[in-house]
This record gives C-alpha cells, structure tokens and sequence, in this order.
C-alpha cells in the first residue's frame, strides 16, 4: 500500500523498446509520469548523441513560437489557454509543425518588414509636412527681417527668437524684442541687399539634440549662420523601436557655398535629417498638398498591413499554447531517447529505469498502448534488475500531503524507506504553531484566509503567477488552514481572543469583598484557600478571571506555559526517539536497537520525562487549602528540584512545617534514575564498536577454521545479505574503520547527551512567543484600540472607525503575519532540529520521474536544463 | 479540592472518541492510515493540551489580583453584587 509513512518501494528495471516503437512508448510513459530514466551513455558528448537533430528542429521551432508570442504580446491579443495537454504527435507530424511554424514565421517577418518600410516612408513624409507647414512661418515673418549676421547681436536675437515667439503675451519680452528689431532694422538698412543672396537648408533633428546642434552650429561657422527651429507638438514614432520621439524643425540662412558645405556635414554629424524645400512659396504650396495626398495614400496601406499582421497573430494565439505544449512533448521524448542505448544490432534501444514496484502494472499497460500505436508488433520488455545502487526516494502525495512533505524535504530528502515524518508533522507542526501563536482571533483570520484559498483551489491554480510570495502562501494554503485552526483551539484553551478572554462558563472565582474594602485598596488579592474560589477549575481552558488580573497575571501564565513547553517538548523528543525504532527493526539493525535506541530513550525517560512528570505530581499535590507539608508555602521549585538531582545534592533545608521531598521516597527514585541515565552514556558510546569488533572477530574466526564446504556456505550467505542488506542500506558499514565507528559513536553520544538538555530549553521557546505574542496583542489592543472606544459622542464613532482601521491594519499585519511568520519557523526549527534529530538522516535523493506535466508546468527548462 | 468528575469525563471521552472512535470508523481505501494517524495525533494533543491547562488550575496556589475598577466591573458584569459594609 503505497502511503506516505516511508517512501516507496523501488526497483531498477532494463526496458528493451523496438526502435519504431520507442518514440509511441515512451510518450506514453511521460504521460504517466511514474518512470525515472538514467543516463546510458554518460560519456557521450550531448553532440554525439542519436536524437541530437531532432532536438535541435524542436529548438527551432520552440525559438519561433517564441518569436510569435513576442509578437503577440506586443500587439496585446489574448492567449487562448485550454488547460488541456494535447497528446505528443507523431514524429511524422514533425515536419507539418515545422512548415507551419516556418511559413508563419516568414510571413510574419515580411509583414514586420513591409510595415517598418511603411511607416520610414510615413515617418519621412510627416517630417517633410511639418517642415513645410512651419517654414512658412520662418518665411513669412522672418524673411524681410533677417539679413545680416553679426556676432553680438544675433546672440541675442537669436535666443529671444523663438517659434511660438508671436503668442507670447510677455510685456517685457515684447519691448526686448521691439528693440531688437528696431537695431536689426537699422542695420539692414546700412547694408542693403545682402539678403538676396541667402542659401538655406531645412530639416529636422531630435529636440535634445538641438542644444548641443546650435551650438556647434554657432562655433563651427563663427556665427555666420542664423538657425530658426520650431518644435514638432506630436510625438513622432521611430520606425526601427516603435518609440515615440520628440523632434524639431529647423531652417538654417547662411551665405556662400563653404557654408553651405560645412552646414551640411554638421548636420549629417547630428543625424538630422534634410529634406528639399522650395524658395518659392507657390512651389511650396504644391508641394505640401502632394505629400498629404501620399500621406493618406500610406495611411490606407498601412491599415492594410496592420490588419493582416493582426489576422496572421490572432489565428496565431489561438493554437499558441497547445503547440507549445507539443513541441516541448517532442522535444522532452527525444530528449529521453538520448538517454537510451543502442544495441548492437541497431533494432532496439535499451533504457533503464527506476520506477515504483507497486506501479510496474500500469507501466506495462502503458507500454502496450505505445506499442499498438506505433503499430509494432513486438512487445517491448520490462526487466527487474539486481542492484547495489541506492535507490531514489518516492513519496507519493496529494494536494494535501505535498506542501508537508515540501517541509520535510527542504531539510533533505529521506533515505531510501527511511521513516518519513511528514505524516506526523500534519498535526504536530500546527500544534506547536498554535501554542505559540495561540489566539481565538488571530488563529480564525488565519483559519478563514486558508479556507479561502481551498475553497477556490482551483480559480486560482489556473491563473498561474510569477509572484512568489502568493505561490508560498498558495502552496501551503492547507498547512496555513490547519495552523489556524489548531491556534482556535489554544485560543479557547489559553482563554484569548484578541488579547481579551471569554466568560463562556461563568468564572469559578468570585469576589467576597465588601464595598468599603475595595474601595480602600487600589488592589486586592482573591484567596484560592477561601470562598473566593470554586473548588474546581474552569471547566474548558483558562479561567477568564485571568486575563483581567493585570497585577499578576503574566506570573501565573508564565508558570503554566513554562511548564506546558516543557511537558509538549519531552513527548515530542521521546515521541521521535520512538520513531527511530521503527528504522531500527525495518533494517534489523540490532546494533543500533539495543546500543542506540534503548539507552536513549532511557536515559530521555529517567531525566527529562521525570521532569515533566514532577510537574503534574507538584500540580496535583500542593495546594493553597492544603496542611503545611502540601501547602501553597511549601511547594518546592521544580526546577531546583530537577538542578539537585543531576547534581546529586541535598536539597536546602525546608521552611519550618515543610518537607523538602515532593513524595516519600523521592531521594531513593532520583538517585536511581539518575544512575541508570548515568550509565545509559557508556552504553551508547561503547556498545555498538565493541559489538562490531567482536563481531567481526568471529567472522575471522569462522573464516579461519571453517572447512572449505562451510566457507562457501559462509561466501554465499554473505553475498545474500550482502544483497539484501542493500535495501536496508546498511552494508557499507562492512568496510568502515573501526576508528571511524568509534568517532561517530562518541561523536553521536555527546551530540544525544548534550542535545538533550539543549533541546529540552529550545523547547522554552514555545513559551517566550506565546508570551510574546499575547503581550503584543495586549498592547496593541491598550495603545490602540481602547482610545477609540474611550471616546464619547458622533466624534467617538468617527474616532473609532478610524482607530479601528489602524488596529486592524496592525493585527494583521504584526500580530498575524509577522508574528505567525516567526511562529512558523521556530516551528520548523522544533522540527527539524529537536524532532529529526531523533531518527532522521535525510540522506537520500528524490525521485525524478519522467513527466510531461512537470515539463509543462516548468515551461520546458528541465528539458533546455537537459539538453544543454 | 482538585477536579471536578463531570468536565474530566467528558472532555477526555470526546478526545478519545476522536482518537480511538473515528480512525475505527475510517473507511478503507489508500489514505485510511493517513487519516488514522491525523485523528490520533490530533486527539492526544488537544487533550493533553487541555489536561495541563486544567491541571494548572486544579489546585491554585495563588490568586488572581484585581483592580479596583476590574472589581466593580466584575460585580456588575459577571453579577455577583458586592456586599455592603
């Protein structure tokens, strides 16, 4: 029966597949999943190999489709997404793939390329209607006025004159500018005729470039020219990105041919672009209006274009994904058969494997259903194999069982049919969680998150994200729901919710004072040996009377939870130990059983468990009612108690009427106990070497004197076990150092001995962040919340909401998520180190088998990870 | 003095039924003994988890120490009126 209490059982199998079969069968099997396929042919050169090809088509095509989602991407046109894995085809639709992808490809480039040419034609004409329509301006205004360069004045003018100059309704530019012109005029007047001869370019240029462009304009001619430039409003698209740019235009008035050379060369330098533009303003006018009629011309072809473009992609995105899906099956198959070998006579390759015994079935049936498809007739062969090789580990889990296993795993993988915790952990990894993070509360914000996620499992395992956190917190959406279940529980038990307690069954402490009394005293103390209390507990958890004590409760709840973290860590660490018998008698390791596991869980018992032990005889016998030998005065600290015992000291004097033993006898028990746990050390330490070493003399022994027929019997029965101690994995000790042995004893034994005190105060922890938690709850519930309640009238309700809205932020965000983050790995760490330490070695590796889900599901890395 | 018989009784027969009665009444099928070991695992916690904090308070050794105002309060709310005098 295959469940998650270890791992499964494993076998290697040799697997002959008939060479037109191979590729049908082991379709099949990645469907299946259940197969792990080794490496034949380690040696070869990945280059080398048979299938290289084929992979390499599938490379191909993976990189167009790719190529196609690009561009579906850019153009926004939604995927269609399926969810459905169409079967892997047949190698022969290989080629129809090919030629489709291929021929979309082309077809897709050609329309890019179409399009780019377009919108450069497009881009140019824009630039020339531009340059058309603003030089008419430059014409217009400028003409009569510019006609003489000078240095120190055109400075000026030039960088008052401004296109958009007109608009400007600035009184004081418009007096600068009055009297420039007037001195231009004059000047112009001085020197007639000089205009006539003006050559100019016009063109357009990048705005940032413009500075940088004018200046060098400026020094390179030493001011003989006169640059206009006006801006282009409307972003301009770059055909070669697709961004949108800001440009300029600009005309340049210069003199004489050298100029008009040098001008150009700057303007090549500055990647401006020139275009012709006629002296003549009629000239002009017909040229504007023939560049809008092609203007609009390439409109209409461009839509053209953009519309088929547009058709090619949505047909396109429409099959996107499930020829993804087959590509990535084709690729991953030949990609296995890469593995396989080939046989001498080149009709068959031969794989092995390693899958789960209990599944060999549905493997055989899976490689019949190959075989009928590819229609060969001959059956491929499944061969169990003998190995010494360790197997892989394989859990099999479900949705439920994963995310714990998930836990186990981060800290290594079991050894092969190694006890696996995980099992356990289900229910002690939220238990801890909650002694820790218990709170009615808290614990159902957590509870009602995870139900959440459960209930819409699926809604929200389709819309796959990249987010990690989400995926976490997805991943663990039943370990988060059951944590916040169990923190209901402790809630209830430790009588808190949201730092405040319930009075479910009435208090089982009362007040007797009388008025005068409390209102002489700012405290008062209720009496547990009087009236004031019940005789009995409250029935279910914590008595709320507790929680509104503020004067001494926390002296009361920290000796509970101390105690409670203690009693919990012990069964927990005892609890694991126990676990390791489990291993012991699985690999009939004796040695182990008797040197390891039952000192140990001795020596845990007569110290730690007494502890704990001595906890529920002290809660049990004193009392605040009782006669002085049980009485409140009189109860012994139970942690000088425990101190006295390891030390083997006397315990001090009682106070008078007291007795310094808990029970009768109790110096004779500890002394005991203690001298048992003492002799557990060299137990453990030494036990197991000296077994082996006489052991192994034996062995010599035998081998000795045995006669020749007994050393055979001897040889054989040691090759059996040998065989059969691999599954248990224990053989290789066989040839360990004895040194080697002893090291790891002695190393073990300390680790046991001193873990064991260590492990039992890490257990404390449990108490700290309960007490942690309850105080920040506490606070926040004091600073916070309690202002908004105090307050009176409308404005309170305002206050409130308000006050509320910041307090709830803060539980949730503190007091349930970061606080249930360190929570939760203290947890783990209460696990991994002071449970697994018992009987875990995670020292195995994890079953990979073959699956195209997982294939899938990683988008085809593992396959690219293995091909490379 | 110490426990009351009726609360033990039924909260350690609840657990037990949990523990014992309901992994006998699991259906068989491919995660009978998951569920099994979920249900006792889950029952001994919980119970032991309540046997401390009912024993803790079996046999208080000091009392709970109140507030003025918590004590009016508590006479008020939880109606048990002080007395006069």
């Amino acid at each position: 029966m295959g469940s998650l209490f270890r791992s499964e059982e494993m076998t290697l199998c040799q697997l002959f597949l008939q060479s037109e079969a191979a590729y049908a069968c082991v379709s099949e099997l990645g469907e299946l999943g259940l197969v792990q396929f080794r490496d034949l042919n380690p040696d070869v050169n990945v280059f080398q190999r048979k299938f290289v090809n084929e992979v390499r088509r599938c490379d191909e095509m993976e990189r167009k489709l790719r190529y196609l989602e690009k561009e579906i991407k850019k153009d926004g046109i939604p995927m269609l997404d399926t969810g459905e894995s169409p079967e892997a085809p047949q190698p022969r639709e290989m080629i129809d793939l090919e030629a489709t992808f291929e021929k979309l490809e082309n077809e897709l480039r050609e329309v890019n390329q179409n399009a780019e040419a377009l919108k450069r034609n497009f881009l140019e004409l824009t630039e020339l209607k531009h340059i058309l329509r603003k030089t008419q301006v430059f014409f217009d205004e400028t003409v009569p006025t510019v006609s003489y360069n000078t240095s120190s004045s055109t400075t000026t003018f030039k960088s008052r004159w401004r296109y958009g100059r007109r608009q400007m309704a600035d009184n004081q530019n418009e007096d600068e500018q009055a009297q420039l012109l007037g001195e231009e005029a004059g000047m112009r007047a001085s020197q007639p005729g000089q205009n006539l001869k003006l050559g100019f370019v016009a063109g357009v240029i990048l705005r940032e470039r413009l500075a940088a462009f004018e200046r060098m304009l400026w020094r390179a001619c030493r001011g003989n020219v006169f640059l206009r430039q006006a801006m282009i409003e409307s972003p301009l698209e770059d055909p070669s990105n697709g961004d949108q740019v800001y440009k300029s235009v600009f005309i340049i008035f210069f003199q004489g041919d050298q100029l008009k050379t040098r001008v150009k060369k700057i303007c090549e330098g500055f990647r401006a672009t020139l275009y012709p533009c006629p002296e003549a303003p009629a000239d002009r006018r017909e040229m504007a209006m023939g560049v809008m009629t092609r203007i609009e011309d390439l409109n209409t072809v461009l839509g053209q274009t953009q519309d088929h473009r547009h058709r090619v992609l949505v047909a396109a995105a429409k099959n996107l994904k499930n020829w993804f899906v087959k590509v990535r099956k084709i690729k991953a198959i030949y990609h296995t058969l890469n593995l396989f070998n080939l046989d001498v006579t080149q009709k068959c390759l031969i794989a092995e494997c390693w899958v789960p015994v209990l599944d060999i079935e549905t493997i055989q049936l899976a490689l019949r259903r190959g075989t009928e498809r590819s229609g060969s007739s001959v059956p491929p062969i499944l061969n169990r194999m003998q190995t010494f090789e360790n197997p892989p580990t394989y859990n099999r889990t479900n949705k439920f069982t994963k995310a714990f296993q998930a836990l186990i795993d981060a800290y290594g993988v079991a050894a092969y049919r190694e006890m696996n915790p995980a099992p356990y952990t289900i229910i002690t990894f939220p238990f801890l969680f909650a002694v820790m993070f218990g709170d009615l509360g808290h614990g159902t914000l957590m509870a009602l998150f995870g139900l959440w996620m459960i209930r819409k499992e699926k809604g929200l395992a389709a819309q796959k994200t990249t987010n990690e956190i989400w995926n976490i917190f997805f991943g663990g959406r039943y370990i988060i729901f059951l944590m916040g279940v169990f923190s209901m529980y402790t809630g209830l038990i430790y009588n808190d919710i949201f730092s405040k307690s319930l009075n479910v069954f009435g208090s089982h402490w009362h007040v007797n004072y009388n008025r005068t009394t409390v209102l002489n005293n700012k405290h008062l103390q209720l009496n547990p040996s009087t009236a004031d209390y019940e005789g009995e507990p409250y029935p279910f958890g914590m008595d709320p009377i507790w929680q509104v004590a503020t004067a001494n409760k926390i002296i009361f709840q920290n000796s509970y939870k101390m105690k409670i973290s203690i009693i919990l860590g012990v069964i927990h660490m005892i609890f694991g130990v126990s676990l390791s018998l489990h291993n012991h008698t699985y690999f009939k390791n004796r040695n182990a059983l008797l040197y390891e596991f039952i000192p140990q869980l001795v020596f845990l018992v007569m110290m730690f468990f007494y502890l704990a032990l001595l906890m529920f005889i002290k809660w049990n016998r004193y009392a605040a009612t009782n006669a002085p030998p049980y009485s409140a005065g009189c109860a012994p600290s139970i942690l000088i108690t425990f101190i006295d015992m390891v030390l083997g000291n006397t315990p001090k004097t009682p106070l008078p009427g007291c007795e310094s033993y808990m029970y009768a006898g109790q110096s004779f028990f500890q002394n005991l106990f203690r001298f048992v746990a003492l002799c557990c050390i060299p137990v453990m330490l030494l036990g197991k070497p000296l077994k082996i070493i006489q052991q192994r003399r034996q062995a010599n022994r035998q081998n000795l004197t045995g006669a020749t027929s007994d050393a055979e019997v001897g040889m054989t029965n040691g090759t059996a076990g040998g065989v059969a101690g691999h599954g248990g994995g224990g053989d290789p000790h066989e040839e360990e150092e004895l040194s080697e042995i002893a090291i790891h004893q002695g190393i073990h034994t300390i680790e046991f001995v001193l873990g064991s005190v260590s492990h039992t105060a890490s257990y404390l922890r449990l108490w700290a962040l309960s007490l942690a938690h309850a105080q920040l709850a506490e606070v926040l519930w004091n600073m916070v919340l309690s202002i908004g309640l105090k307050q009176e009238g409308w404005t309170g309700g305002i206050m409130l909401t308000i006050v509320f809205a910041f307090w709830a932020i803060l539980t949730v965000g503190i007091l349930v998520l970061m606080e249930g983050l360190s929570a939760f790995l203290h947890t783990l760490r209460l696990h991994w180190v002071e449970f697994q330490s018992k009987f875990y070695k995670g020292t195995g590796y994890a079953f990979q088998p073959f699956s195209f889900d997982q294939i899938i599901e990683n988008g085809g890395a593992a396959a690219v990870e293995g091909a490379e | 003095m110490g426990a009351a018989f009726f609360p033990v009784l039924f909260f350690t027969a609840f657990w037990a039924c949990v523990g014992i009665g309901v992994p006998m009444m699991t259906p068989k099928g491919p995660n009978q003994s998951l569920f099994r070991c979920i249900m006792m695992l889950t029952a001994a916690t919980c119970w032991l988890f309540w046997l401390c904090c009912y024993m803790a308070q079996m046999n208080p050794l000091l009392g709970p120490k109140l507030n003025q105002n918590t004590i009016y309060i508590i006479a008020k709310e939880w109606g048990s009126e002080l007395k006069d005098g």
